[in-house]
């Protein structure tokens, strides 16, 4: 299971990446969505899958999965998601300003 | 007390600008003044203790931790360089009075030049090797300032900029070589180095400190080929072409080979370097200057081609050679600075300094006229006993045909030496003539601005002086032997050297037919000059050191210029790129060198359908964010991952993941969907196909490595988790069943507060983005 994760979560790294190089701001976003994605999947894997309960104490349960990993994933996803609801308003703003979402032609003021 | 001397001329220009603003009426010149001829007059009181061969060492701690102490030391040389440097400073001072108009920003000349010459004055006496190289760069800086004193000149602002880059260049790869040799022998003390000079001559390191030092003083003593930066130097006002870039400044490099000749004396490479770059300056310089036609770019030239012999002879390495080497940097001294003195008169009372333009002034400025014979003869070697110049150019021929170590390969050069030298005389004798004959003699001129006449008495004083030391030198020239030469002699060989200066060696002497066909094969040149004129299209034509210096320069900038555009493409894409490409090599790199890549398959949870098939179709859906041409077919596709994602999470037996990921999902979405509408519908990305390439093997290359890494960590655990903890004590400790929850406000409270924080500044920054909106052009 372990190695399917891990050729699953390369597969969305890979995709990720692929839309980091993009031109438009939106296929960008997405990009770093998919990152975040396969960065959580990619934590979970390394704790070690399905040796035990889920982590939540119970009678006559003795084995429990990695609690360590699902609390860091959880911290982190509330982080990308402030991340990336501000760059989805920061593309809004930055299109309504500059008129275009093309990353190539935003290459800030030429003060020479 | 010597310390003093060093710092007086410091302290002197720190006062120097109150007394220009205070009294505007006097020349701010004579209050410099005093300083170096105090300074002279005390420094003679030397000369009792370095006859008697006592050696005074003088040490102010200034860094001991590092051994970096103002150590002062003087013996015979560095009480010869100094006088000269005290001497020519009061007549230059004094010349600069008059030369200098009151209306001029005085008080910046004399801050400078008074710098220079504290900085001089301890470059001479300086003991340790760092102190040496703070003075030395000193020197650089004041010059740099000197030459761009008419700051609002072109050619003096190139002339600064280009000095400065050579010197310096020069002064970094000599500190260089300094470390070089404070590693090699432990101490930065000149005198204990010299002692040491077995390590050095024995250390591997030696060629590369010969070579960085003697960079050093060739760039700073104008040898070929960073001679380029004197002629532009000419720019400065003339008291500073005098004093500076005739007389001291550019003796400094011949001080440091002086200075250092017993450490390296005898060596072959040294020899050869010097004594090479010495004679081919020499020939080169002198050459040169006959193709002038600016008064101050003659005398540059000459100056160049003078250090050049006086190099060549320290690179002799004999008595003789270092004596004569001595006496020629005294009479070089005279001359020269009263030949620039004579050139700045012909400017100041002519309006130009273009031998083109001038002509016939003997009647007009006789005392000049007078002047300039007894410099430029001097220089041209004239054999007559008025002339100093003559007896040192004696020496000099004298000294080029005997060498004191006989190595094969000095054997094999040695015929060529005297033959060079005779070459170089020649057109020494060319130019001096030229010099002379073409500014006084000949027919007067109409062109001129102003109506020549004699110069004020008291622009004459310091040539005069000058002048009356090259006649009083050649006729007495023991006197001066004995009393000033000597002591610096043996301070540069090591030991005493018993000497005679004459004047006639009688029939048999060689040296005189080397001056007999300096003088006959100089003059018939001088006479048929335009003949061989076009010449110099062929020999310097493209070659010429000027050219080169500014071919560097502009390749330099062009090169970084370019450089910077070709990778600053100022698009993200592309910074994007060299992020990834670096990751991937280094991951890469990594991975093998270490042989990274472990894989072991003992430790897998079992394959089940479910989470197979959810798996399957996450990627398909990746893939299709990848893929669609849509804005909200891939939000949505992007959705099904982030849910695929959650259900992952159920089956992982991660119940608060789930529930998190499944909100935060939809909230993703539902921000998506309402920021979409106010972006533009997807293009289609107008990407060539090989940026396309490019893109899919940089991704494929990330993804690949990070499947491989998640893989390879995976099979080498070093050790147990410490969730058993967390486990064990998340009742007894925190209090809560939900040990997930219980390590998120309990055992590692501070993260959930720290991302509290960062949902907040989220949210503000969001709020302050769309709220906040500048005026239409404020921010731009």
């Amino acid at each position: 299971m372990e190695l399917l994760m891990a050729i699953l979560a390369g597969l969305l790294f890979s995709t990720g990446v692929y839309m980091l190089l993009q031109k438009q701001i939106l296929r960008i976003i997405i990009g770093t969505a998919l990152l975040s994605h396969g960065a959580h999947l990619l934590i979970i894997t390394m704790g070690k899958l399905n040796r035990g309960g889920p982590p939540i104490l119970s009678e006559g349960v003795t084995k429990y999965v990695d609690p360590l990993p699902q609390a860091l994933i959880l911290t982190s996803i509330v982080i990308s998601f402030g991340v990336t609801s501000f760059l989805l308003v920061l593309a809004y703003r930055a299109y309504q300003k500059n008129g275009t979402d093309n990353m190539e032609k935003l290459r800030g003021n030429n003060h020479e | 007390m010597l310390h003093l001397a060093v710092l007086a001329p410091f302290l002197a220009a720190v006062l120097i600008p109150f007394f220009y603003k205070a009294l505007r009426k006097i020349h701010t010149g004579w209050f410099v003044l005093p300083v170096p001829l105090l300074l002279f007059l005390f420094l003679s009181t030397y000369f009792k203790d370095v006859w008697r061969g006592v050696h005074n060492v003088y040490t102010l701690d200034w860094i001991p931790s590092l051994g970096i102490n103002f150590s002062l030391y003087i013996d015979g040389l560095s009480l010869f360089f100094a006088l000269l440097i005290t001497g020519i400073g009061t007549l230059v001072v004094l010349y600069s009075i008059y030369y200098l108009h009151i209306t001029e920003k005085l008080g910046h000349f004399y801050v400078y030049l008074l710098l220079f010459m504290g900085a001089m004055l301890g470059v001479v006496l300086s003991d340790n090797l760092f102190i040496l190289y703070t003075f030395w760069e000193l020197t650089s800086i004041s010059s740099f300032l000197l030459i761009g004193y008419w700051y609002y000149r072109e050619g003096s602002k190139y002339g600064a900029l280009k000095s400065m880059l050579i010197t310096v260049f020069g002064g970094l790869s000599m500190l260089g070589g300094f470390l070089l040799l404070y590693t090699v022998t432990g101490t930065p003390s000149i005198r204990e180095i010299i002692e040491r000079s077995d390590l050095v001559l024995n250390d591997t390191a030696f060629p590369w400190i010969l070579i960085l030092i003697l960079l050093g003083a060739f760039t700073k003593s104008a040898q070929f080929p960073f001679h380029t930066w004197l002629p532009d130097a000419m720019e400065a006002p003339t008291p500073v072409s005098a004093f500076l870039h005739s007389a001291t400044m550019v003796k400094a490099g011949l001080y440091l080979v002086a200075r250092l000749s017993l450490l390296f004396a005898g060596n072959d490479l040294f020899f050869i370097l010097v004594t090479g770059f010495g004679l081919l300056t020499l020939c080169w310089g002198s050459y040169m200057a006959v193709r002038q036609t600016d008064l101050k770019a003659i005398l540059a030239y000459s100056t160049i081609s003078q250090l050049g012999m006086i190099m060549a002879m320290l690179g002799f390495g004999t008595g003789v050679a270092i004596l004569a080497a001595v006496f020629h940097i005294l009479n070089h001294a005279t001359f020269k600075g009263s030949l620039f003195m004579v050139a700045g008169i012909v400017d100041h009372e002519t309006g130009t300094r273009d031998i083109r333009r001038l002509g016939g002034l003997f009647t007009f400025m006789p005392i000049t006229a007078t002047l300039a014979f007894f410099g430029t003869f001097s220089m041209a070697g004239f054999p007559l006993p008025i002339f100093n110049g003559f007896l040192s150019k004696e020496m000099f021929f004298e000294s080029s045909r005997h060498f004191e170590h006989a190595s094969p390969l000095v054997e094999t050069v040695a015929p060529v030496l005297p033959v060079l030298a005779v070459l170089g005389s020649i057109f020494t004798f060319v130019y001096s003539v030229m010099l002379f004959f073409r500014t006084f003699a000949g027919k007067q001129r109409d062109t001129l601005e102003k109506k020549p006449h004699e110069a004020p008495f008291g622009m004459l004083v310091s040539p005069l002086i000058l002048v009356s030391l090259i006649v009083i030198i050649a006729l007495l020239p023991n006197f001066f032997n004995e009393r000033l030469l000597a002591p610096a002699v043996a301070a540069i060989n090591g030991e005493h050297f018993e000497s005679h200066i004459k004047f006639w060696h009688g029939w048999g002497n060689p040296a005189l037919y080397m001056s007999l066909i300096v003088l006959a094969v100089g003059t018939f040149l001088y006479l048929i000059r335009t003949k061989w004129e076009s010449f110099y299209q062929i020999l310097p034509g493209k070659l010429s050191a000027a050219k080169s210096y500014d071919a560097i320069v502009n390749g330099i900038f062009k090169g970084s210029t370019s450089l910077t555009r070709a990778y600053m493409t100022g698009s993200i894409r592309s910074y994007m790129a060299y992020i990834l490409v670096f990751f991937i090599i280094l991951i890469s790199v990594t991975m093998t060198v270490t042989d990274g890549f472990a894989m072991s398959l003992e430790d897998l949870a079992p394959l089940a359908v479910p989470e197979f098939s959810i798996a399957v179709i996450m990627a398909a859906a990746a893939i299709g964010t990848v893929l669609m041409k849509n804005r909200i077919a891939a939000i949505l596709v992007l959705g099904i991952v982030g849910y695929g994602l959650s259900l992952l999470f159920v089956f992982f037996r991660a119940p608060d993941l789930a529930l998190t990921q499944l909100i935060v999902e939809t909230v993703t979405v539902a921000l998506f969907l309402l920021c979409f509408y106010h972006l533009p519908d997807l293009k289609k990305e107008y990407q060539s196909a090989r940026k396309k390439v490019v893109n899919l093997v940089i991704s494929v290359s990330v993804g690949v490595i990070v499947t491989l890494v998640a893989i390879s960590s995976h099979s080498t655990k070093l050790f147990e988790p410490i969730s058993d903890y967390f486990i064990e004590n998340s009742y007894e400790l925190g209090g809560g069943d939900n040990i997930v929850n219980v390590i998120l406000v309990d055992f590692r409270g501070l993260d959930t507060m720290l991302e509290i924080l960062v949902l907040g500044l989220a949210a503000i920054g969001i709020y302050s983005m769309i709220k906040l909106k500048g005026k239409k052009g404020e921010n731009e």
